[in-house]
């Protein structure tokens, strides 16, 4: 769970509906960044292109019909056959054929400073290269600029070149990293609003009767909306469990059991960790009662649960 | 072809902040809506658009499924594209002739995640990502390429968003003003506003569209096309592919009274009356367009509904809605349809 | 059901740990290309195109149907992404299918694949948004407590998924493109492996591949070559937090099923069909599905395994291909599914052949075994 959640505490929310509570006004930072970055193998054509950046040349490849793509693609962009081994070099000088200003670079983007993104046609090629100039002020930039690369003192073999690398060139490191903002949803930040007060809130559909834990806003059978919250009790039955032996971080140890749980009074099981019992012991029927953290330590997370443990009761019948 | 009609459409209050809903909790009142509409509990086939890098996780559809109450099972699909290509997916299935009914829906939250950076992700991976061009950027490169007139653009942004403050599900943006870039020549107000939201669409082929609805949209041509990808590769300034699906969905074959552009940028716009060759006459965007709500991944399917409205409402006659996908109009999706 | 329709060409790719030596655009358009030159078509020739994948988060990646337009030759054609969780590379095909079937198009390209190398499945399957209110550990994770229900219901004993995983392993040692070709694969061994999400054992699972496959679809005026008519065609998707809902023998499998049956006339599976290609991930899924498909009464599906009906040399053969555990490019493996079925009505599925084969079913499944997509193809036009 993340241990970044905080209460925004200003948001207006708009419907009639909305649950009170600290649940309500739940945010957290998520972020969707692979480690070290996605690992890109070039294929022969893209590689090439790469590897002539890094040797301070620029390539185009010629198409069956005789343009000269670049940067180079392995198929004609309007046909979709396959280019012909042929390269050429070319630039490295080229003419901006149009551009716009960046007065505020990003993060992600390649100058700190202001710069233009400009579609440059290099000389030779048939195609325009999108890259960025570094032309200090935005009443520098017109069509039919006159550029020419500037080019790192460290090479890699990257459209950016932005770090050394010495072998042939055969992949490139693209990090790729998004950040939200993050809310539950109404039914869950009403759910945990329950769990941060240690009881599990459900709902009980009009239509069929079922009950629901967590509690959600619409039946999944039914399709309709619900409105009766209902609380569960925090015992319940195990239906079935895997037993994990790859380490997980939210969990304690390995191995450690991922149960189906059905609360007492609830009509759908949910997952939870079953503790205080060697994995191996751990039986499809078995009683469980949920353990909560110390009232102290607790936030409006699934990680007041510590997790459920047995209650020496008799087998439930499955 | 078989004749299919657009019968129902509805779409959220869409709101420029995050309300504290859920992706699938914020479908759940358009679909009530359209059930209501159409009088339909039960559809032959189901499909619908979202994007799992604007939700922040994998699998974003799925919860789609419980909100809708998808039991017994359901004949169901789903496009990672702006709705408007689940519609299209429904209106192929529906030319089957073994079901009659189809729903689509699509919904997104860009409230969550900073969209102009996201976007970046759907360029090239070896030439274009890697630069960090973001989608604010590589749209200014189009406008600059399309070397659209100041007051022009002015003038669509005022229209649009006039259009929007008129309309109770877009958002209330006052007249554009200041003289600012965000990233030159396109000015902060060029640029469509971050919106969530969620819209659905029921359609109903033959006899059955005309019993579920009083004066159903028929669709009476759709087609879309796609161009190449990379940006020094095409011709920015205009958009080949969206004439294509207009010639292919038959847009000029009669006068078209509104036409609902998914132009996200104020010279998209330009770019497309061109394409789809609209005559002055045609009312572009009443529903004040995406420059007034773009609750992405709705926002093409919204379009096609907005025009469908004005064929129910008897405003309008003849009427094309239109959706884009990838940088910089690469995909244009083309509807026309007519009472 | 519309039009007729039929698979004219098939291609795939080697499937591999990391295909080191190609792009994203090379990897599909390997696999587009050998299905062209199946089908004695060029790019030109192909009117529309479908591509399926899994999450975009394996790639990084957004909606790549637009950096893939040109290389999968659509310039100005209509082009489409399907996403249906594990299921999307049946879906893929039933999409373009549809197209035919529709009368919209008359060949239609579709191509599914993952470069799971370019990141890593397990995180990108485990990427939990905030305040997530359940505890899933991966695909092995999610699934294990389903197989030890079943094991609990059907009293199969243990080693059922040993058969499994030496079964296909051993398909696999046929088919040039497996990914998984373990010499001497044996049952000691599979049970030598240790236990990963009790009651999965290591090599009870699929792996990680990168790899793509692509098959052109095309109507019936349009044939080139050798088809594989398309006799039935079939989705179906259930919500996974229902209550009561059965995760061992889903409803939405059972329905899909039946619904493919009825548009081919079969009445009888484990007699009608001649060979199936199942999406199964993990060993126990064959006895599983088996009922779940109909070749076998509830709670028997482990005795069909055990009796080795399933094998190659079998009555009714599951995965001659090696299926999903042996090759696993995740987005493609229900295309390959699919594609697998079409080369074994065609007779042109090599060393792993099924002599005589007539009618064949591919079958997919994703999510919390709640979406399915399935067809049969035949060698005789329907």
């Amino acid at each position: 769970m993340p241990s970044d959640a905080t209460a925004a505490g200003t948001t207006a929310a708009g419907a009639a509906a909305v649950p009170e509570g600290e649940a309500r006004s739940l945010v957290a930072g998520h972020v969707l960044e692979f480690p070290g970055g996605y690992t890109r193998t070039t294929g022969p054509v893209i590689g090439r292109f790469l590897t002539e950046l890094r040797d301070g040349r620029i390539v185009g490849v010629r198409t069956a019909g005789g343009r000269t793509l670049v940067p180079p693609l392995e198929y004609d962009p309007d046909t979709g056959e396959a280019v012909t081994g042929e390269f050429a070099e070319v630039g490295p000088a080229g003419t901006v054929e149009s551009w716009s200003w960046v007065s505020e670079p990003r993060p992600a983007h390649p100058l700190e400073r202001p710069f233009a993104w400009a579609l440059i046609r290099l000389d030779g090629a048939d195609t325009a290269l999108v890259h960025a100039v570094d032309a200090g002020d935005a009443r520098a930039m017109r069509q039919g600029l006159r550029v020419r690369p500037r080019w790192k003192a460290a090479r890699t073999g990257h459209i950016t070149d932005i770090e050394s690398f010495v072998p042939e060139v055969t992949r490139i490191v693209s990090p790729v990293r998004t950040e939200y903002r993050v809310r539950p949803g109404k039914a869950l930040a009403r759910f945990l609003d329950g769990v941060a007060r240690g009881v599990f809130i459900g709902c009980r559909c009009g239509s069929c009767g079922k009950v629901y834990v967590p509690y959600r806003l619409s039946c999944p059978e039914c399709g309709v909306a619900i409105t009766e919250e209902v609380e569960v009790p925090d015992t319940g039955t195990i239906t079935t469990f895997a037993i994990n032996n790859l380490p997980d971080p939210r969990a304690p140890e390995v191995p450690f059991v991922s149960a189906y749980i059905l609360l007492d009074g609830s009509d759908i099981p949910m997952i939870a960790l079953v503790g205080g019992v060697p994995a191996h012991e751990v039986r499809q029927g078995m009683r469980v009662r949920a353990v909560w953290v110390p009232e102290e330590e607790r936030t409006a997370s699934m990680s007041n649960i510590k997790w459920f443990a047995p209650t020496g009761e008799p087998d439930a019948e499955l | 072809m078989r004749d299919v009609a657009v019968v129902a459409f509805a779409q959220t209050r869409h709101s420029a902040t995050d309300e504290g809903l859920g992706e699938s909790e914020l479908i759940l009142p358009v679909l009530d809506e359209v059930r209501d509409a159409s009088g339909l509990r039960t559809f032959g086939f189901t499909c619908s658009g979202s994007c799992d890098y604007l939700a922040g996780a994998p699998f974003s559809f799925v919860s789609a499924l419980d909100a809708l109450g998808a039991w017994p099972p359901i004949s169901e699909s789903h496009v990672e594209m702006d709705a408007a290509w689940a519609l299209y997916e429904a209106w192929v299935r529906l030319q089957h002739g073994d079901v009659d009914t189809a729903l689509v829906y699509g919904f997104g939250k860009s409230s969550q995640g900073d969209l102009r950076e996201i976007m970046t992700l759907q360029l090239d991976p070896y030439y274009l990502a890697p630069l960090g061009l973001d989608q604010v950027s590589y749209a200014a490169l189009q406008a600059s390429a399309r070397g659209a007139d100041r007051a022009e653009l002015d003038e669509i942004v005022r229209r649009s968003r006039a259009a929007g403050r008129d309309n109770p599900c877009a958002l209330d943006l006052p007249d554009p003003e200041g003289d600012g870039y965000e990233v030159q020549p396109l000015r902060p107000y060029d640029v469509a506003p971050m919106t969530d939201g969620a819209a659905a669409v029921v359609l109903a082929a033959g006899d059955l569209a005309r019993e579920l609805c009083e004066r159903p949209a028929w669709i009476t041509g759709i087609a879309h096309r796609i161009e190449p990808h990379y940006l020094g590769m095409r011709d920015l300034a205009r958009s080949a592919s969206a004439a294509e699906a207009a010639r292919a969905a038959g847009v000029g074959k009669g006068h078209v009274d509104v036409a609902e552009l998914h132009a996200q940028f104020s010279h998209e716009e330009v770019i497309l009356r061109e394409a789809l060759e609209l005559p002055a006459s045609t009312a572009v965007n009443p529903s004040g367009g995406p420059l007034a709500a773009n609750p992405v991944m709705a926002t093409g399917l919204i379009r096609i509904g907005e025009a469908a409205r004005r064929i129910t409402d008897g405003t309008a006659s003849r009427a094309v809605g239109h959706a884009a996908s990838g940088p910089c109009l690469q995909h244009n999706l083309v509807t026309v349809m007519e009472a | 059901m519309g039009n007729r329709c039929a698979v004219i060409g098939v291609g795939q790719t080697h499937y591999t740990t990391k295909r080191r030596d190609v792009s994203i655009a090379g990897l599909v358009r390997e696999a587009a290309a050998r299905a062209l030159e199946d089908a004695g078509l060029a790019w030109k020739d192909i009117d529309a195109v479908v591509i399926g994948k899994a999450p975009d988060l394996f790639e990084g990646v957004m909606m790549p149907e637009a950096y893939l337009a040109d290389a999968l030759g659509a310039a100005g054609k209509p082009m489409m992404r399907v996403h249906t969780a594990g299921s999307v590379g049946g879906s893929t095909a039933l999409v373009g299918a549809s197209l035919v079937q529709g009368g919209v198009h008359d060949r239609v390209l579709v191509v599914a694949f993952e470069k799971q190398s370019e990141s890593n499945a397990t995180w990108a399957l485990s990427t939990h948004l905030p305040f997530s209110a359940s505890l899933v550990v991966g695909a092995g994770g999610y699934f294990a407590p389903h197989i030890r229900e079943y094991m609990r219901r059907s009293g199969a004993p243990e080693h059922i998924g040993t058969l499994v995983a030496v079964k296909d392993r051993l398909n696999a040692l046929k088919n040039p493109y497996a990914h998984l070709r373990i010499p001497g694969i044996s049952r000691q061994m599979v049970e030598s492996t240790p236990m990963l999400w009790e009651p999965i054992r290591y090599l009870e699972t699929c792996p990680s591949s990168d790899g793509a496959c692509a098959m052109v679809l095309s109507s019936e005026k349009a044939v080139t070559g050798t088809p594989a008519w398309v006799l039935g065609t079939a989705m179906r998707s259930e919500p996974i937090f229902r209550a009561g809902r059965d995760t061992v023998n889903p409803q939405g499998g059972k329905d899909c099923a039946a619904d493919v049956y009825r548009q081919a006339g079969i009445t009888d599976p484990r007699r009608e069909i001649d060979v199936a290609e199942v999406y199964v991930p993990f060993s126990w899924y064959e006895p599983m599905w088996l009922e779940n498909l109909g070749f076998a009464a509830e709670g028997e599906g482990w005795k069909l395994t055990e009796s080795g009906a399933t094998a190659l040399d079998g009555d009714i053969p599951w995965n001659a291909s090696g299926g999903v555990l042996s090759s696993n490019p995740i987005g493609a493996s229900g295309l390959i599914r699919f594609a697998e079925a079409a080369l074994q009505v065609r007779g042109m599925a090599g060393e792993h052949q099924v002599d005589g084969a007539r009618r064949a079913l591919g079958h997919a499944y994703g999510g919390g075994a709640q979406f399915f997509a399935m067809w049969m193809v035949g060698s005789d036009k329907p």
